[in-house]
């Protein structure tokens, strides 16, 4: 093979290379619909979106129903209104998935954090959206649990989605958990 | 650099991020290091002593240069500079 042939091939190598780097971007998936682990979810994402990283989150499963404004209502069929009574309303009702105790578990931690300065989860969401932070929500879970699209928040970054555009989302990113 | 220096430098935009927990420090700092002007400092004031090595960390992928910290009456103040 002569030099210039090497050259050529060489720099066709580096291009892939370079088309297939991961960018400095954090996927997360939250799946679990807790207090506790969407509260981690927003705080990392936020301190990532300080380190001027792209962030995505990936909302699935029990975590769609923290995105549901309880001032928001929308037209469900009997068991969509089924779920939608059972699932909480929003960031401001979430389980925690250690010590819920009936509901005293979530009351006292938010107390807690509020004597901390702790930042509740509606406010970490508000920083989000002033980062940038992109949230992605799975239609599939929405179907299936009966939330709307009407019931959820005003957020200006969010999008809804199946898992194609998360396997892309994540297959970018430097990082990607679940939680 | 000594708690003394770090007294004696001019600052140009202090942020005052008491009171809140992480990440409200680093965000604060996040937030306001674009209204400091170029190669002036900045000081961080947190209640939280993660602060610390939080913003050190992020001085170093940032491209700041981080000059100290010291406590004071209650509460810490980070320095750097922003080179950015």
């Amino acid at each position: 093979m002569d030099n210039q042939q090497m050259i050529q091939d060489l720099l066709k190598r580096v291009e892939t290379l370079e088309e297939n780097a991961p960018e400095d971007r954090l996927a997360l998936g939250c799946i679990s619909g807790d207090l506790d682990t969407t509260m981690a979810a927003f705080i990392i994402a936020l301190g990532a979106a300080a380190y001027d990283m792209e962030v995505d989150i990936f909302f699935t499963f029990w975590a769609t129903a923290a995105l549901r404004d309880p001032k928001k209502s929308a037209k469900k069929d009997l068991l969509g209104k089924m779920f939608g009574m059972m699932l909480p309303t929003g960031a401001g009702k979430l389980p925690l998935s250690k010590m819920q105790m009936l509901g005293m578990g979530p009351l006292m931690i938010k107390g807690v954090m509020k004597k901390h300065g702790a930042k509740s989860l509606e406010e970490l969401m508000k920083d989000a959206a002033e980062f940038g932070v992109r949230l992605h929500v799975c239609t599939m879970s929405m179907d299936l649990m009966g939330i709307k699209r009407e019931e959820m928040i005003d957020y200006p970054h969010m999008q809804f989605v199946g898992v194609g555009s998360f396997v892309d989302i994540f297959s970018k990113a430097k990082q990607c958990w679940f939680l | 650099m000594t708690a003394d220096e770090l007294m004696a430098l001019e600052v140009g935009k202090l942020v005052d991020a008491r009171g809140t927990a992480c990440p409200g420090p680093l965000l604060d700092a996040k937030r306001a290091i674009a209204e400091c002007p170029m190669g002036e400092v900045m000081e961080v004031q947190s209640s939280d002593d993660g602060t610390i090595i939080d913003i050190q960390r992020w001085c170093k992928k940032m491209g700041h240069e981080y000059l100290g910290d010291r406590e004071d009456d209650g509460f810490w103040s980070v320095y750097f500079r922003r080179a950015k």
